[in-house]
């Protein structure tokens, strides 16, 4: 499978301190990278470089074989979606909400693929609901269609499950594995939660410090 | 009562002004019993203010004396005394004294020029000055108060904000609910001053005018045109000034600079 992200010797400094210091990896199309280590140790601002959130201090991300500072941040956004922790949804209906990524396009999301990414979230008929009454969980499946909206290349996760409560949490899991497996989405989940690494992605990175301590398949790295 | 125990004018000022200040920090100290600590701030903002205005006082005599093309230094240095005070309402936006100055200038500037040219304002210096420096004042307050809202609504926003951005928002989608808020806000003391004008207030200008003969219609008249020129010059200032900051709070590749916190 061809490499579709790649990071080289990536690096985001505050100061003195490194919050991601020289990470190098690869991620092959339809593969889930789930990236691991203890509070602090760099996940969450190694995420956030993958889509330029933040600014690389030094090296870059190559994004199908181009380097994403060759890119519009806004059209690399669009190809790289974020699905993040409390989903946020602007104030409105989730119909709204879902085109609001193509709107950024200049482009109207039609109601039936609309519906139909709301069926695959498993709400069906939400289209017109407000999204201010939205439980946790299903705020958190209209973020993740927002983001398939998109027809992201990559999808990059920032602990999708760990806001929801223990009934939503094996849910949106389970819908997440489902939709990418489908999609054959490649995807770089950020996890605090082993076992969820090992039931959800192929591969994994370790971090401590914001450097890289381990990097291989499941099998390798959880079960060496 | 105070001007029965003070005959000398000057005696009798310093006794007015103790006076006012024991009101304004009996509100301080009442803010206090409520855990708002306006203490220090008050005290330097009311010292400095009785200290600055009668030095300017001391002064404004000779200035308004000087040659006409002085006006227009003196205008400058108050936009930048403006701009350095209004900035101070903007701790964390990157260049926020930039913004305030080209701001003000532009936009309290532009109005006291037209104005002028049009005879609305009078060439003399003595009527420049003081008319020019209420535009710059109020341009001041404009913009401290749009600074600080959009300052506050980014940081409560964050989330929304990067939420757009990560979206494929261009930085102007994702932040324009909270230009608008800033704009609106800012201008809201100038819309009720000028709602309110003749009602609940008679501003100073127009009781000085009346003091010094002019005709009493004229003076309500020419107290609507400053009104409505102070809101002119507050409105096109914090249209500037919310531009302006818009495009400081990101980087050249779309990234929220104002963030409140380090990643």
């Amino acid at each position: 499978m061809p490499v579709v992200l790649r990071t080289e010797r990536l690096t985001r400094l505050i100061g003195e301190r490194k919050l991601v210091d020289e990470v190098s990896v690869e991620v092959r199309a339809g593969e889930v990278l789930a990236v691991v280590g203890p509070s602090g140790s760099g996940k969450s601002s190694f995420l956030r470089l993958l889509n330029r959130l933040d600014e690389p201090s030094s090296g870059t991300v190559f994004l199908q074989g181009t380097d994403y500072r060759q890119i519009p941040p806004s059209e690399l956004r669009r190809r790289v979606g974020m699905v993040t922790q409390r989903a946020v949804l602007f104030p409105g209906s989730v119909y709204e909400n879902l085109g609001f990524g193509p709107r950024q396009r200049g482009e109207q999301l039609a109601p039936e693929v609309a519906r139909k990414l709301l069926d695959r979230v498993g709400l069906p008929g939400y289209l017109e609901h407000d999204v201010a009454h939205l439980s946790g969980g299903e705020a958190q499946r209209v973020s993740i269609a927002r983001a398939l909206a998109n027809e992201p290349t990559v999808l990059l996760l920032d602990e999708p499950t760990s806001a929801l409560d223990e009934a939503s949490k094996s849910g949106v899991e389970s819908l997440l594995k489902d939709i990418i497996a489908e999609r054959e989405l490649t995807c770089v989940m950020v996890t605090h939660d082993v076992a969820q690494a090992e039931r959800m992605a192929s591969s994994v990175l370790v971090l401590e410090q914001g450097r890289v301590q381990r990097n291989g398949t499941v099998q390798e790295v959880l079960h060496a | 009562m105070l001007n029965r125990f003070f005959t000398d004018q000057l005696y009798l000022g310093l006794a007015q002004s103790a006076a006012a200040g024991l009101v304004a920090f009996a509100v301080v100290l009442l803010a206090r019993s409520r855990k708002v600590h306006l203490e220090s701030e008050a005290a330097v903002a009311l010292v400095r203010g009785l200290v600055q205005i009668v030095a300017v006082g001391s002064v404004l005599v000779a200035l308004l004396r000087g040659p006409q093309w002085t006006s227009v230094f003196l205008l400058m240095a108050m936009v930048l005394a403006a701009a350095a005070i209004s900035a101070k309402r903007a701790k964390g936006i990157p260049g926020s004294y930039r913004i305030a100055a080209w701001s003000i200038s532009c936009g309290a500037g532009s109005v006291i020029a037209v104005m002028t040219c049009l005879g609305v304002i009078d060439t003399a210096i003595t009527a420049l000055i003081p008319v020019g420096s209420m535009l710059i004042a109020n341009a001041m307050n404009t913009t401290g108060l749009a600074l600080n809202r959009f300052r506050s609504d980014v940081l409560a926003h964050v989330g929304e904000i990067e939420t757009a951005l990560a979206l494929g928002a261009k930085p102007n989608e994702s932040i324009a609910p909270y230009v608008q808020s800033s704009f609106e806000s800012s201008l809201i003391p100038a819309i009720d001053s000028l709602r309110s004008l003749g009602i609940v207030w008679i501003p100073g200008m127009m009781a000085g005018m009346l003091v010094s003969g002019s005709r009493p219609i004229y003076a309500a008249i020419y107290q609507f045109v400053v009104m409505a020129m102070i809101f002119a010059s507050s409105g096109l200032t914090s249209l500037l000034c919310t531009m302006l900051v818009r495009s400081h709070a990101f980087t050249d590749a779309e990234q929220l600079l104002l963030r409140g916190e380090s990643h």
